[in-house]
């Protein structure tokens, strides 16, 4: 360390450079949409950003560029122009938002984007299938889809050694390899896998880095909110997947950290009780949403959000860089994997962040927009409570439309659920006093 | 383990149609049909059979036929879903809650469950499905990715984990000749089946769009031996009918391929127009030629999974772009128009509909587009609608 670590230098640094990141990152493919040149079309559960940055290919995540115009306060503006196109109100807002963005020749709020010269995607969204055929029939370019088989049943993954794991592997390393032979048709580059081994090594130290940010959470008291904070660290581990700049981004921030556990230093408010997010972020209210569990001293100390948007970086597999596509291949399985099984299996996820986190509380919020994360949570919840007996709050609304998102009646909702909280504490209390 | 499963099963569930009239067959086949207690599944299983449960859109069947399983087709069902309510939230589609309606209910019990990734919603099922039942509950990855070349082995390799499943569950050995035996049977089944379409292509007069739908139906829930049998003699019978041609539309419906609309909706439009082609339970129709009968079984049903197969909205392939399918399906039947039908809170089918919306505007196909839920009880305002479609082509 050449600078002293002190809190004014180290404290909130993560959230500032993150900021500066994304404005870098923006700035990138607005130059690429008016200078020309290639730009891939990803998301977040599988970018496969670690082949396409070995062809320097700027990436546009659909999911991230559409929930910043829900933050933005313009989401509603695009919602209309799609639906006026015949998309129905029923279906996913940020694909919405996005068909808005392309009717509209790139314009976004942070900047141009650019056209895609090819779009990949996994299955770990169904609708990633759908939305990249729309572009398919927009834009002509080709559509790389890398077919990721998940976990068969709850509890029942497979792993390196067994056939049935083996032919899963074999068939993503398939399509990895087809995927390097279209980036070579798009860009006119060889693909060199020495450059392919060092963006590996760069993906390797941020996934490293993700696990233990998301251990040093069970600090007490933890030291930053997996909603806010952790919405900004998901949009460099994506955007910067594979790159210098992210491996950099987050191994200061590990350090900013390890800083505040060392120093007993946490989030902004007196920790009363720590909650886990089950879902999707409300990016129409996104402050004011958290706010109504902060101001009752609610923190939230991790998230399902943190795991499947990630494309399972907290399973923290790292690549063999001797053996890169196959490794590459078995790592896609077993991280994206994981990102399904957050969200199928959120209800296991949720049993063990429970007893490692320390969890006073569950917050489920399925969404209108996402049936790939919200159609198992009233089941998973019913499960969890059963087998924990753990206070959970359910409320519905959604990531992009403001139409379904009542401020009111979300407040009304997480009022009673911090009563119910503060009751059985302090009935816990008077337990073991009596 | 015992011995391999006989090639054919004894067991008959419907004997109702038999020795009847044409009517009255197709009248207890209608029947069955709009049951929604599958009459014929309790039968099965009284005589002693288990019950493979697979919910839509495609599913091997003849794996677990091969393992003396009755593969049901989960297709949901009219019934008010009172206890799976609880199990979902809101914006989902009716399907997912009616189907688990029907096993918690103990409508239909099941020896295992199988779903596979068809959307973002019915993924969930076998999850929600585990966590509610003990017996096997499981995912079947059929590949999203059918242009890869490493497809056909990965789902090779799939579809011999889901035999070694059906053989742990049944307690039978799946040999080689059992699948090939039941592939001939499933083969049967679909030649009739493509004849039954091939009638309503060609002489749609001849059956009426709810008694085609029943036939094909029924498919998903009774041995597909006795399935083959009500075919066999059904068809030639229709075949023979004295009916006339009417002066009616001819009508594609796109839009059945998970959850299905209403009987009475069918019906519906039965009375208005011809519908000389769909996509309803097109999961049973899926494989569109034989499968080869010579070589390895598993194999052979992967293959004809990539490369002998129908489309939907709920598989990318870049050989079969859907609307240029829907086109296709439109010309082939010489339909005049489409109904473009998507069940509500269905993403792929209101997705698609943009797409099909747009491709149909561009080739000059009329179309009438509508929702449905498979609970709707009233069509008057949506028959009127047709209607309406209806005499603006005739007079046009």
């Amino acid at each position: 360390m050449s600078t002293e670590q002190t809190s004014e230098n180290l404290v909130g640094r993560g959230n500032k450079e993150g900021a500066a990141l994304f404005r870098e990152w923006f700035s990138e493919l607005h130059e690429t949409a008016h200078q020309g040149g290639p730009a891939a079309y990803v998301f977040v559960m599988g970018s496969m950003n670690e082949v396409l940055k070995t062809f320097d290919l700027p990436v546009v995540f659909p999911e991230i560029s559409s929930l910043q115009t829900a933050v933005r306060h313009s989401a509603h503006e695009l919602l209309e122009v799609a639906e006026d196109y015949g998309y129905s109100p029923d279906i996913c807002g940020y694909v919405k938002a996005d068909v808005a963005v392309q009717i509209r020749g790139g314009k976004h709020p942070m900047g141009d984007l650019p056209k895609p010269a090819l779009s990949v995607l996994t299955n770990a969204c169904n609708t990633y299938i759908k939305w990249a055929e729309i572009w398919e029939r927009m834009y002509g370019t080709p559509m790389v889809t890398i077919d990721i088989p998940g976990t068969r049943e709850g509890g029942g993954q497979t792993w390196s050694g067994n056939s049935d794991f083996e032919a899963d592997r074999k068939y993503v390393e398939v399509q990895i390899r087809e995927l390097i032979e279209t980036c070579e048709e798009v860009t006119g580059t060889k693909f060199d896998i020495d450059k392919f081994r060092e963006t590996l090594g760069h993906a390797n130290t941020m996934t490293r880095s993700w696990k233990r940010l998301l251990e040093l959470n069970a600090a007490r008291p933890s030291v930053f909110n997996a909603l806010t904070d952790g919405t900004v660290y998901l949009g460099v581990a994506n955007g910067f997947r594979g790159t210098e700049a992210g491996a950099r981004y987050f191994e200061r921030l590990v350090e900013e950290m390890e800083y505040k556990v060392a120093n007993g230093i946490g989030q902004s408010i007196e920790e009363k009780y720590r909650l886990i997010f089950v879902g999707v972020p409300c990016y129409p209210i996104f402050r004011r949403f958290n706010e109504l569990f902060t101001e009752w001293g609610g923190t939230f100390v991790s998230s399902t959000y943190l795991w499947f948007a990630s494309g399972g970086f907290n399973r923290g597999f790292e690549y063999d860089l001797d053996d890169p596509i196959a490794s590459m291949a078995e790592g896609s399985l077993i991280s994206v994997r994981d990102g399904m099984d957050s969200m199928f299996h959120q209800d296991r996820v949720a049993m063990d962040m429970i007893d490692e986190l320390g969890v006073d509380g569950v917050v489920y919020h399925p969404i209108k927009s996402c049936r790939t994360v919200s159609t198992g949570l009233a089941d998973g919840r019913r499960h969890l409570t059963e087998e924990t007996g753990i206070s959970s709050l359910f409320i519905e609304s959604d990531m992009m439309d403001r139409r379904v998102v009542s401020e009111a009646q979300m407040k009304n909702r997480i009022d009673a659920f911090f009563e119910g909280l503060a009751s059985r504490r302090k009935l816990a209390l008077a337990g073991q006093g009596g | 383990m015992t011995p391999p499963a006989p090639s054919t099963t004894a067991t008959r569930v419907f004997p109702e149609w038999r020795d009847k009239s044409l009517d009255d067959a197709l009248l207890e086949c209608r029947d069955q049909v709009e049951s929604p207690d599958f009459e014929t599944v309790r039968r099965w299983r009284e005589a002693g059979g288990k019950v493979a449960g697979h919910f839509q859109v495609a599913f091997p069947e003849e794996i677990v036929h091969a393992a003396g399983m009755l593969p049901f087709k989960v297709r949901g069902a009219p019934v008010e879903p009172n206890l799976a309510d609880s199990h979902f939230g809101s914006y989902l589609c009716s399907i997912l809650k009616t189907s688990l309606e029907l096993a918690l209910s103990g409508r239909v019990p099941m020896e295992m469950f199988v779903s596979h990734p068809i959307c973002d919603a019915a993924r969930n099922l076998a999850a929600i499905w585990g966590r509610n039942f003990d017996y096997p509950c499981q995912i079947l990855y059929l590949p999203q990715n059918p242009n890869s070349a490493g497809s056909i082995d990965y789902l090779r390799h799939e579809y011999d984990r889901l035999r070694r499943l059906a053989e742990e569950v049944s307690g039978r050995e799946i040999t080689d000749e059992a699948l090939a035996n039941s592939i001939a049977v499933f083969n049967e089944n679909r030649r009739l089946l493509r004849e039954l379409y091939e009638i309503k292509r060609e002489q749609p007069w001849l059956i009426a769009a709810e008694d085609a739908y029943a036939l094909v139906s029924l498919a998903g829930m009774m041995p597909r031996e006795e399935h083959n049998e009500l075919l066999s003699t059904l068809l030639p019978q229709i075949r023979e009918r004295d009916a006339r041609p009417e002066d009616r539309i001819r009508v594609v419906f796109e839009g059945g391929f998970c959850e299905q609309p209403p009987f009475d909706l069918i019906r519906m439009l039965g009375r208005t127009v011809y519908l000389v082609d769909d996509d309803l339970l097109i999961g049973l129709r899926w494989l569109t030629e034989d499968v080869p009968l010579e070589g390895d079984p598993l194999r052979n049903l992967a293959w004809a999974y990539i490369e002998r197969s129908s489309y939907s909205p709920v598989q990318h392939d870049l050989r079969k772009p859907k609307e240029r399918m829907l086109i296709e399906r439109i010309e082939g039947a010489g339909a005049d128009a489409a109904i473009l039908a998507a069940a509500k809170m269905c993403e792929p089918g209101l997705e698609e509909q943009v797409t099909y919306t747009h491709a149909l505007d561009e080739a000059g196909i009329a179309y009438f587009m509508s929702e449905f839920e498979e609970n709707m009880t009233s069509f008057s305002q949506l028959e009127m609608q047709v209607e309406t479609f209806v005499e603006n082509l005739l007079f046009a």
